[in-house]
């Protein structure tokens, strides 16, 4: 860590959103603040919130592309529902993250962007900075100048020198709260050659420097290293643990994966990460469209393969006629949805909860598939492990729901040993003695996994209503009626193989508060913050969705009030009163943003308030 | 895993009762398919039969080897997942003219364009079949079907000028009565690598019957046919009606010939099957009843290498350069801190 002459502070938490244009680079400059903080040895969370668009108009609001950090020497579990710090790179990002900023927080201006110009085009009508003064401290830098100078002995374009300001930003703040910034110096060093690599390690420095030297700042801040758990511990986001939760179950199950993918947003850096790992024996497939990536992984898990394919709303809706057949020729494969605004195509780089019901019920005739949720980004990797393991033990289709949120945020991750994960035997059916293709394990239901290649297991699959047993074609009604029966018996028995339900505080009382996914956190957050406040609250975070835990019904009649919080018109909320007859409440948030704590609590204190 | 004794056409016939109207071409099909299926020299085992939806979809059901009858039109994309995971497998896809070029028509453009070595077999009617009798995307422009009373208004595709286009580097044409070409251009099309697509005349009797009476008839078929031959001229029509196809510019048109003349120097053109340009493949496409004779054989048939061979290598060379990949290293990539207790 730098020396400073200046008093240092310790506080034990911040929140800091950087917003500039999506051309400003605030989300390399957010993501390497997290990597540096991590080092550091700060529990922390992130939120990046960025436009779908490319590349919008220079200045516009729509162009604004923001990251939010929040570290702590205390445990913490979402990215903050306010900043205390808010960097702004131009008037636009001020005007649409102003709002969110805490009262009294610090406002952090690029004084060089705030011309006539970008003023009017972020929609104020006069200088906005005035007015700032009195509810938020204000800090004027003309970032833009400032790292000019910093550059004027290069001989860099406009351009190239203006490019790197993210960086004297990014300098500035690493003096602030004294982070190192060895990771991010080697990282540029590891990235960019030449001039190019000066200026960004010069104005690094120089925005160091700034923080030292300027009077705006009389003192920088220290947050203390947080008490974790110990281990050796990674930053994770969402995607990339999906990602390397899908190769360890590769190698867990001792059989190569084959993902089929078709690019769609947030899902693509799934396949990106993938593509990247073939010596693990990966073979990752591009495909025409979301249903052949589909049908490619299905053929591919016929062929006795992992097959695998990770898509988004839209995306998985063109891929329920195949998940369909799935179930019918009752074939491991895992796909996953991770879930952005809709319907159509909505917002695609904002979160949202809302396809459960389609993962349930968005298939034609009764077609019942396991669902799994991961409630943290570092969780992906796991249920990606489970999804798999689910998947050829009963031999079906398994849909993870994972959102946009936890997609793109991170959380420090505990590194697991590699030797402590589960193992799990395929077992491919060899035996051609009394094979038939719908012969089915007594406990699991699930038929045997025959696949081409071995001798004397010739046999057909089809969509066609099958013949339980020998999988004939059977258009019988009472064989109908038994394999509808056997479709949703077998996936009901998984319930046997769940944990029980965690209550997270009392076993009993007023409220409990029930959620899924990537809500686990705020959920989590608000419910720890009520009962420290001596309020009767609990809750329970569902990881598996379909079926549910054998105990779920029992813990939800252990209290008086239920409240389902979700990001979704209150799909689970349904669920859960027709399947237990419990009078639960909803809390349904679809603004394409993750909840807040305080909205969550605030629903707490109705409910208590009301008992 | 050789078998000891070698396997005849009836090793390949399931149990199943095969479901095809009474006279459908689907079961000349089926019989010629058997009947090649011993001398591929591909244990059984190692043979996966894929479909889609419609009467030819019902293909892989009767034939005792691996078999997957999908969803619509999809055939193609199952294919290319069983393909590219597991190459020492025999892949043949069984699809019509609906299911392969109506609602598959994507995934058919994109098979044959990365070239996966799957065989696939276009039963082209017509007509749709199963959904009983509406008209389909190879029907004749005026066609009166259940949802044409007034006549189809739609322009036809041709199969072989789609899968040409698409980049296919093996293209054929056969009848399903013609059991000895048929077995011919099944063998062909195994032996080749990549993909290799055939359109099979196929006559539904119920629905659009007769509609490629011309060809299937022996006794018309002299004349209504151009058998495509490599290295030969593209010459037809019994004697004292002898004529060829000249192409010039790329426009075919036709050669009166006496049995006597020697076509080459008349300017008739000889079948290349593996012209550098497939234009050469385009025109002959372009020759339709009742102006032309309709060409049947090998159109093209070129060499490029195949996707899963291409993915497969991209899979070794990364395990040569990078080692077997290794979770644990994985896991611990990039930057890490330790926490001690
Ligand atoms: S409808 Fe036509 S194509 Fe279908 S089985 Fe009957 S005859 Fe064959």
């Amino acid at each position: 860590m730098s020396q400073t002459k200046k008093p240092v502070e310790e506080i034990d938490r911040v929140a800091i959103r950087f917003a500039g244009d999506s051309g400003d680079g605030m989300q390399l400059t957010g993501t390497k603040f997290t990597e540096a903080t991590a080092l550091a040895g700060n529990d922390l969370s992130t939120f990046p919130d960025f436009p779908a668009e490319i590349r919008a108009p220079a200045g516009s609001l729509a162009g604004v592309s923001g990251f939010q950090v929040h570290f702590a020497s205390e445990d913490i579990r979402t990215p903050a529902d306010a900043p205390d710090i808010l960097m702004a790179m131009n008037p636009a990002a001020l005007r649409a993250n102003l709002g969110d900023l805490r009262p009294g927080g610090m406002a952090i201006v690029n004084t060089d962007a705030f011309s006539t110009k970008n003023v009017s085009q972020a929609g104020y009508t006069e200088d906005p900075l005035p007015a700032l003064r009195d509810n938020y401290r204000l800090v004027e830098i003309p970032l833009t100048s400032l790292n000019r100078e910093a550059l004027a002995s290069l001989k860099l374009g406009a351009r190239e020198t203006d490019r790197s300001k993210n960086f004297f930003a990014l300098g500035l703040m690493y003096w602030l709260y004294n982070r190192p910034m060895e990771s991010t110096e080697r990282w540029l060093e590891g990235k960019f050659k030449g001039a190019v690599l000066e200026a960004n390690l010069r104005v690094l420095k120089a925005g160091h420097a700034y923080g030292e030297t300027t009077e705006l700042f009389p003192v920088s801040f220290v947050v203390p290293k947080a008490k974790i758990e110990p281990g050796t511990y990674r930053n994770i986001t969402g995607n990339t643990a999906l990602a390397w939760g899908i190769i360890a179950a590769g190698q867990l199950l001792g059989q190569p994966i084959f993902l089929g993918a078709y690019p769609i947003t947030p899902a693509s850096d799934v396949l990106h990460e993938l593509a990247r790992y073939r010596h693990f024996g990966i073979k990752t497939f591009q495909a025409e469209d979301e249903i052949a990536a589909a049908c490619s992984a299905i053929g591919a898990s016929f062929a006795g393969h992992l097959g695998i394919c990770t898509t988004s709303g839209p995306g998985f809706i063109l891929k329920q006629e195949a998940i369909g057949l799935a179930v019918m020729t009752e074939l491991p494969v895992v796909i996953v949805n991770i879930q952005r605004a809709g319907p159509s195509t909505g917002m695609p780089t904002k979160t949202e909860q809302a396809d459960l019901l389609a993962a349930y019920y968005g298939r034609n005739s009764d077609s019942p598939v396991p669902i799994l949720a991961p409630a943290t980004p570092g969780d992906c990797f796991y249920t990606m492990i489970e999804a798999f393991e689910i998947a050829v033990k009963y031999m079906t289709p398994v849909v993870v729901l994972s959102d946009g949120y936890l997609a793109n945020s991170s959380e420090p991750w505990m590194i697991p040993e590699v030797a402590t994960l589960p193992r799990t035997n395929v077992d491919y059916r060899t035996d051609p003695d009394g094979f038939q293709p719908y012969q089915r394990d007594a406990d699991t239901l699930a038929r045997p996994w025959a696949v081409p290649g071995t001798p004397g297991l010739e046999h057909r699959l089809t969509g066609i209503e099958s013949e339980d047993v020998t999988g004939n074609v059977s258009y019988l009604s009472d064989n109908h009626q038994k394999m509808v029966n056997l479709r949703a018996e077998k996936i009901a028995r998984i319930a046997a193989d769940l944990p029980p339900v965690e209550i997270n505080g009392a076993e009993r009382g007023e409220v409990l508060v029930v959620g899924w996914g990537g809500t686990c956190g705020a959920i989590t957050a608000a419910v720890n913050e009520a009962r420290a406040d001596g309020q009767d609250v609990s809750s329970i975070h569902l990881r598996h969705l379909n079926p549910f835990q054998s105990d779920l019904a029992d813990a939800l009649s252990r209290f008086n009030q239920v409240l389902v919080a979700e990001l979704n018109h209150g799909q689970l909320w349904r669920l859960l009163r027709a399947e237990f007859l419990v009078p639960a409440e909803s809390l349904a948030k679809v603004e394409g943003l993750p909840f807040k704590i305080a909205e969550i609590r605030s629903r707490i204190d109705q409910m208590l308030a009301g008992s | 895993m050789a078998a000891a004794t070698p396997l005849k056409a009836k090793d390949f016939v399931s149990d199943q009762d095969v479901r095809w109207c009474p006279g459908c071409g689907d079961y000349s099909i089926l019989k010629n398919v058997q009947r090649v299926m011993p001398d591929l020299g591909v244990p059984k085992e190692n043979i996966v039969f894929i479909s889609g939806i419609g009467c030819s979809s019902r293909f892989p059901l009767y034939m005792d080897t691996f078999g997957f009858h999908t969803i619509h039109g999809r055939a193609p994309a199952f294919a290319t997942g069983i393909k590219a995971a597991r190459p020492e497998l025999s892949v043949w896809v069984v699809t019509g003219d609906g299911d392969g070029l109506s609602i598959g028509g994507n995934h058919l453009m994109h098979v044959l364009r990365r070239n996966i070595d799957v065989q696939i077999l276009l039963f082209n009617n017509r007509v749709y079949g199963l959904t009983k009798g509406q008209y389909s995307p190879t029907s004749k422009i005026g066609m009166n079907s259940k949802s044409t009373p007034q006549g189809s208004i739609d322009h036809p595709v041709d199969p072989v000028s789609f899968a040409l286009g698409a980049g296919a580097t093996f293209v054929a044409r056969s009848i399903d009565v013609d059991a000895p070409h048929l077995q011919k251009m099944l063998k062909r099309a195994a032996d080749h690598k990549g993909t290799a697509i055939i359109e099979i005349l196929q006559n539904c009797p119920v629905y659009n019957d007769d509609i490629w009476v011309e060809v299937q008839d022996r006794k018309s078929r002299g004349e209504a046919a151009l058998v495509l031959e490599d290295g030969e001229p593209l010459v037809w029509g019994a004697h004292g009606q002898r004529r060829g196809i000249a192409i010039n510019d790329g426009v075919p048109s036709i050669i009166a010939l006496g049995d006597e003349d020697d076509p080459v120097s008349k300017g008739v053109a000889i079948h290349d099957e593996s012209h550098e340009s497939a234009s050469y493949a385009f025109a002959l496409a372009t020759l339709e009843r009742p102006d032309f004779p309709l060409p049947i054989g090998v159109f093209r048939s070129v060499e490029k290498p195949t996707y899963e061979a291409m993915l497969q290598d991209q899979v070794d060379s990364a395990v040569e350069q990078r080692g077997d990949g290794d979770l644990e290293s994985l896991l611990h990539s990039g930057d890490t801190w330790t926490v001690e207790s």
